[in-house]
C-alpha cells in the first residue's frame, strides 16, 4: 500500500506564484554575481550606437520626419536595446543552463514545472529588458532629447516587448541542438527584423511590401510605440501596436513552453 | 555467462507497511532502446533501497521517472502516494534529489545555493534561516557558507548537493550515484552522511554501481540489468541465496581455470571469472569438491555477476 498523501498540503496547480518566485529568486541572486558586466554592456553599447549614428549620420541628416536625428536614433535605440537585452540572453542563457550547467534539471526536481520555469525566466529577462531599454533614452537626454512624461511608459513598453523577445529566444534555444544553430536565426530572422524596424532610418523609402511586412514586425511596432510615448503623440492606433506586442508575447510564450517541455521532459 | 534473455526477472512480493515508492510494470523507451523494461520497485517508508547495476542498466532513467523528468511509456508509478506524472509536483515538493552530475550554481556561495532552494521548495519565510543552518550543519559546510561553489573541492560540492536536497526536510531522498568519481576518503565521508540520514529514518532510494556502497548503506538491494530488476533483497540474503557463504578463488593459467570451471560444473557449483582467477561459489557444503585455492566470503559482486553475466565497477 502506498503511503497516504499528505492531506494538509493543497493540490498544486499551474503557474503558481511560489514556483515563479522560486525561479525568480534564483535569477535575482545569480544576477548579483554578474550585474556589473551586464549593466556595462547594456549601457556602453547603445551609447556607442548613439554616438556613431548621431554624429555620423547626424552630420549628414539633421532631421527625419520633423525630429532631430539624434532624437530619432535615441528612441530607436531603445527598442534595439530591449531586443539585445532579451532575445540574446534568452537564447544563450537558456542553452547554457540546460546543456552545460544543468540548472533546469535541478529546478525541475523541485515542485516547479516547465511552464512555470519558462514563464519565470521570461518575466525576469523582460524586467531587465524594460530597465536596460531606458538606458539609451537617458543617454539621448544627455545628448539633448527633451524629457517628457510619456517617457515613463517606456519601461512598460520595453517590458512587454522584452517578454516576447525573451520567449522567442527561449524557443530558439529549445529547438536548437547546438549553439551553431543560433547563427541561422540571428542572420535570417533577427537581422532583417532589426533592419526593418525603423530604428536608425525611416521605412518610407522601402517598397510597399516591405512596409506591410514591417507592420508584423514586433520590433517595428515597439519602435513606433516608444517614439509616440517619448514625443507625446500617443493615439488610438498605438493600441494596435500594443496588441501586436501582447499577441506576439503570448504566442511565443506558448511556443517557448512547448519547446522547453520537449527539451527537458523525455 | 548468463545472457540477457536468460536473466531472471524479479517481482516484489507484498510488503508490509506503507510504500514511499511503488512502480509496477514501468517501461521507458528511447526509440529502439528500452531503457527501463517492465520494472517493478517498492520502497517501504523508512528504508534505504539501493539500485545496483552497471552503466546503462537503467538506474538514472528510473530516477528521472520518479521526478517526472521522464514520462513512462507503460506502467504505474506512485511516489509518496501521488500518482505520476499527473501529481508529480506534489510528490516533488516532498522529495529531495541528489543528481549524479553537479548542477550547483557555481558563481553563488554555499549559503546562496541553499537559499535559492528554500524558495524553490517553498520553505516558509520564518523557517528559511533554520533550514539553511540545519543543512549547513548536516553537510559540515557551516564554515564555508560564504565560499563560492567554484572554490570548493569535489567532496564539498557533493556534500552541498546533499544538503540542498535536504533543505526542506523531505520524506524521500533520491540519490543518483552519490559518490561517483570521488576519491575513497571523500566517499567514506559521504557514506557517513548518508548513513546518518538512514539512521534518522529518512527514506532513501540510491542508485550506485559500487558494490561496497550498496552493501554498506542499503537495507534492500535491487539488482538491475538492461532496464529490469533481476533480484532484490537484503544484501546478506541475496548473497546467501545466490552465492552461498563461501567462495574459493583459484588462480592459474587459462587452461587450468577452464579445468576448474569444468570440475565445479560437474559438482553442481557455479563459477565466475575474475580476471586471472576463477571464483567457485557455494562451496559451503563441500559438495565433494576439493581444490587448492583461497577461501573468501561470498559477496554481492558474485551475486551480481551470476545473475546478470556482467561485470561491475
Amino acid at each position: 500500500m502506498s503511503v497516504a498523501p499528505d492531506a494538509r498540503v493543497p493540490r498544486l496547480g499551474r503557474l503558481e506564484r511560489s514556483a515563479l518566485t522560486g525561479v525568480l529568486v534564483r535569477e535575482v541572486v545569480n544576477f548579483s554575481s554578474y550585474w556589473k558586466s551586464t549593466t556595462f554592456s547594456s549601457t556602453v553599447e547603445p551609447t556607442i550606437y548613439l554616438i556613431a549614428f548621431g554624429f555620423g549620420f547626424g552630420s549628414l541628416v539633421s532631421t527625419i520626419g520633423g525630429y532631430d536625428y539624434v532624437d530619432f536614433v535615441g528612441t530607436g535605440t531603445v527598442a534595439t536595446a530591449v531586443l539585445f537585452s532579451s532575445a540574446f540572453p534568452a537564447m544563450f542563457g537558456t542553452f547554457v543552463k540546460y546543456q552545460f550547467q544543468r540548472t533546469y534539471d535541478a529546478i525541475l526536481a523541485a515542485p516547479v514545472d516547465t511552464e512555470e520555469l519558462v514563464t519565470a525566466e521570461a518575466l525576469w529577462i523582460a524586467t531587465r529588458a524594460g530597465v536596460y531599454g531606458c538606458v539609451p533614452m537617458l543617454v539621448a537626454i544627455a545628448f539633448g532629447l527633451e524629457p517628457a512624461w510619456g517617457m515613463l511608459l517606456v519601461p512598460f513598453i520595453g517590458w512587454i516587448a522584452g517578454f516576447g523577445w525573451a520567449c522567442f529566444g527561449i524557443s530558439i534555444a529549445g529547438y536548437s541542438k547546438s549553439f551553431e544553430n543560433f547563427n541561422y536565426v540571428i542572420s535570417a530572422v533577427l537581422t532583417p527584423l532589426f533592419l526593418l524596424a525603423g530604428s536608425f532610418f525611416p521605412l518610407d523609402g522601402f517598397p510597399e511590401w516591405a512596409q506591410v511586412l514591417a507592420a508584423f514586425n514586433p520590433l517595428y511596432q515597439c519602435v513606433q510605440l516608444i517614439r509616440a510615448a517619448v514625443f507625446g503623440l500617443l493615439g488610438w492606433d498605438d493600441l494596435f501596436r500594443v496588441a501586436v506586442l501582447v499577441g506576439f508575447g503570448l504566442l511565443v510564450w506558448r511556443v517557448a513552453i512547448r519547446a522547453m517541455t520537449k527539451k527537458l521532459i523525455d | 555467462m548468463t545472457g540477457l534473455a536468460e536473466a531472471p526477472r524479479w517481482h516484489p512480493a507484498r510488503m508490509d507497511g506503507e510504500l514511499a515508492i511503488r512502480m509496477r510494470g514501468v517501461v521507458k523507451r528511447y526509440g529502439a532502446i528500452t531503457a527501463v523494461d517492465h520494472l517493478d520497485l517498492e520502497v517501504p517508508i523508512g528504508t534505504c533501497v539501493g539500485l545496483l547495476g552497471p552503466n546503462g542498466a537503467g538506474k538514472s532513467t528510473t530516477m528521472r521517472l520518479l521526478t517526472a523528468q521522464s514520462i513512462a511509456d507503460e506502467g504505474e508509478l506512485d511516489v509518496l502516494g501521488f500518482r505520476l506524472p499527473e501529481e508529480s509536483k506534489q510528490a516533488r515538493a516532498r522529495c529531495g534529489v541528489v543528481p549524479q552530475l553537479d548542477n550547483l550554481d557555481t558563481t553563488l556561495t554555499v549559503e546562496q545555493n541553499l537559499l535559492v532552494f528554500t524558495h524553490l521548495y517553498r520553505v516558509a519565510r520564518a523557517e528559511r534561516r533554520d533550514a539553511i543552518e540545519r543543512a549547513l550543519d548536516l553537510a559540515k559546510l557551516a564554515e564555508r557558507r560564504d565560499e563560492r561553489v567554484d572554490k570548493l573541492s569535489g567532496g564539498m560540492r557533493r556534500r552541498l548537493l546533499i544538503a540542498r536536497a535536504l533543505v526542506h526536510r523531505p520524506r524521500l531522498v533520491l540519490l543518483d550515484e552519490p559518490t561517483v568519481g570521488l576519491d575513497p576518503q571523500v566517499r567514506q565521508e559521504l557514506w557517513a552522511l548518508i548513513d546518518a540520514l538512514r539512521s534518522e529514518g529518512t527514506t532513501l532510494l540510491m542508485s550506485t554501481h559500487y558494490i561496497e556502497e550498496a552493501e554498506r548503506l542499503a537495507d534492500t538491494v535491487l539488482i538491475m540489468s538492461h532496464g529490469t530488476a533481476v533480484a532484490a533483497g537484503p544484501p546478506s540474503e541475496l548473497v546467501r541465496e545466490h552465492a552461498g557463504t563461501q567462495a574459493l578463488e583459484v588462480y592459474g593459467p587459462p587452461a587450468r581455470l577452464a579445468e576448474v570451471e569444468a570440475e565445479a560444473g560437474a559438482a553442481g557449483l557455479r563459477t565466475r571469472r575474475t580476471g586471472t582467477s576463477v571464483s567457485v561459489l557455494g562451496i559451503d557444503g563441500g559438495n565433494g569438491f576439493h581444490l587448492e585455492g583461497e577461501r573468501r566470503p561470498a559477496n554481492l559482486e558474485d551475486v551480481f555477476v551470476l545473475l546478470t553475466g556482467e561485470e561491475i565497477a
